[in-house]
């Protein structure tokens, strides 16, 4: 695990602990995330995703461990500009147009203000680009937030619950979209606690307090577990996990 | 710094603060109205105005600044953008000075139109030309913005950044020789108020009423003023952390 000389892998963990408070949050988490693919990070709510996540955009204080992203230790300075971070909650300036936002993070990034337009198009917010995101609904707040991060065109996207809340059909052509930009060499982490993303995954890390349960194909983890549904597969191996 | 990244956190925050049409209209009329207050209250006394209102055309720009910056900050932390500003190329410095630069360039605008009222509205007095007075004014308002930075650190809600004003702002005013000139001061008071930046922009603002124009004094302080403003800035880097727990 965490095999840095692969090259197939953007991500690589390696024996991660970190604790928040008194509580140990990840105990020697290892994983490896494939480059140009989208990898779904799935458990449910709390069993230490976005502390995966922040340790990988390198915000999170580690207890020991290594995370190396793209070749480099996370949070390395080389990495900024290569690697881009959507929170949960959606961080983007609410007293500020869609637009003035996109254009403020792509100016930071260091990306041509031509790019702004098309992100916002992509995020499908065009006709509420000229609006301030404090007047809008949830699922198009969250959407401003990614097409700041997708502003700068990123080498690794880190992606917190991006899909929230929104509306099926726009969930669909966003998970159209991530593929695209893993076709164009973009590496995807993707977290969700609704299984019925994960069938959306070229890849899947099933996590379950602090732990890395499964970390294979969704056809692959149907296979081992025998099950067609992939809800089922992962109550199927937190039982023999528990059973062991 | 990065002069990309820097110019654009400049144009985002006065964006920001474009919108807020309430907030403009703060900035803008309420130092002209307690400037009516103060020139009412001394209306048998031009002098006592002159030195008077001549020192709050130099304290609001502070205070007013201190508590924009440190909501404003503040609501960097807690929305996330911080956290997020701190994974991309931007240094600290970029974000520190984008907020000094973009505020200051508000108190400007603040401090003529204050000044202008006071000079033309209320009939100041005062002995050195009227941007000499703007000049401190300015100046002032970059010390509130990096108090503002740095206290911005240390509250975790708006309701708690709003309570740094007593702390920080009160003791200044209360010894900076608005009240009771200094030399009249309890000895141990003036000592404290030596440690007080608003102590010399307020001796700075003295300086350029009594004479026709500055003299080495009015210099000294400002340089003063400044050191802190760097000091507080410093400070201020240091608390803006791109790892935490």
């Amino acid at each position: 695990m965490g095999d840095l000389t692969n090259p197939a892998s953007a991500i690589s963990v390696d024996e991660l602990v970190v604790t928040r408070g008194r509580k140990a949050v990840l105990h020697g988490l290892s994983c490896c995330v494939e480059a140009g693919a989208v990898t779904g990070l799935l458990g449910p709510s709390g069993c230490g995703k976005t502390t995966l996540m922040r340790a990988i955009v390198g915000v999170q204080i580690v207890q020991s461990g290594t995370v190396h992203v793209l070749g480099r230790p996370a949070g390395d300075p080389g990495l900024r500009a290569r690697v881009g971070y959507v929170t949960q909650a959606p961080s983007v300036y609410a007293d500020l147009t869609v637009r003035q936002n996109v254009w403020y993070f792509a100016r930071v990034a260091g990306a041509d203000s031509s790019t702004v337009d098309r992100v916002i198009e992509r995020v499908g917010l065009v006709d509420e680009a000229d609006q301030l995101v404090h007047d809008l609904s949830g699922g198009q707040h969250s959407r401003a937030s990614l097409a700041c991060a997708l502003v700068g065109a990123p080498d690794v996207l880190v992606l917190d619950e991006p899909t929230v809340g929104l509306d099926p059909v726009i969930r669909a052509e966003l998970w159209d979209f991530f593929h695209e930009l893993a076709a164009g060499g973009a590496t995807l982490l993707v977290s969700s606690h609704v299984m019925d993303e994960a069938t959306r995954c070229d890849r899947l890390l099933l996590m379950r307090e602090g732990d890395i349960i499964a970390d294979d194909t969704p056809d692959a983890i149907r296979a081992a577990t025998g099950t067609a549904d992939l809800e089922q597969a992962f109550l199927r191996l937190i039982r023999a996990e528990a059973s062991e | 710094m990065n002069p990309r990244i820097l110019g654009a956190t400049i144009a985002r925050v006065l964006r920001q603060l474009k919108h807020d049409h309430r907030t403009v209209a703060l900035v803008v009329v309420v130092p002209i109205v307690l400037l009516l207050f103060v020139h009412a209250l001394f209306s048998d006394s031009p002098a006592a105005f002159d030195r008077i209102g001549l020192a709050m055309l130099g304290i609001f720009p502070f205070i007013i600044m201190f508590l924009i910056t440190s909501i404003a900050m503040l609501r960097e932390r807690t929305t996330g953008t911080l956290e997020r500003l701190l994974t991309t190329p931007m240094n600290k410095a970029d974000l520190l000075f984008g907020y000094g630069v973009a505020f200051g360039v508000a108190a400007a605008v603040q401090a003529t139109i204050a000044t202008m009222a006071a000079y033309w509205i209320f009939g100041m007095n005062t002995g050195a030309h009227a941007v000499w007075v703007i000049l401190v004014a300015v100046v002032n308002a970059v010390l509130g913005v990096s108090l503002g930075l740095l206290a911005s650190a240390f509250a975790r809600t708006e309701f708690q950044a709003v309570q740094f004003m007593p702390l920080i702002v009160t003791p200044q005013l209360l010894t900076c020789g608005l009240f009771a000139p200094r030399d009249q001061m309890a000895g141990w008071l003036q000592h404290i108020s030596d440690f007080f930046p608003l102590t010399y922009s307020v001796e700075a603002l003295r300086d350029v009423g009594i004479n026709p124009s500055p003299t080495s004094t009015y210099w000294t302080d400002l340089a003063i003023v400044l050191a802190v403003v760097i000091v507080a800035l410093v400070a201020a880097a240091a608390t803006l952390r791109r790892r935490t727990a």
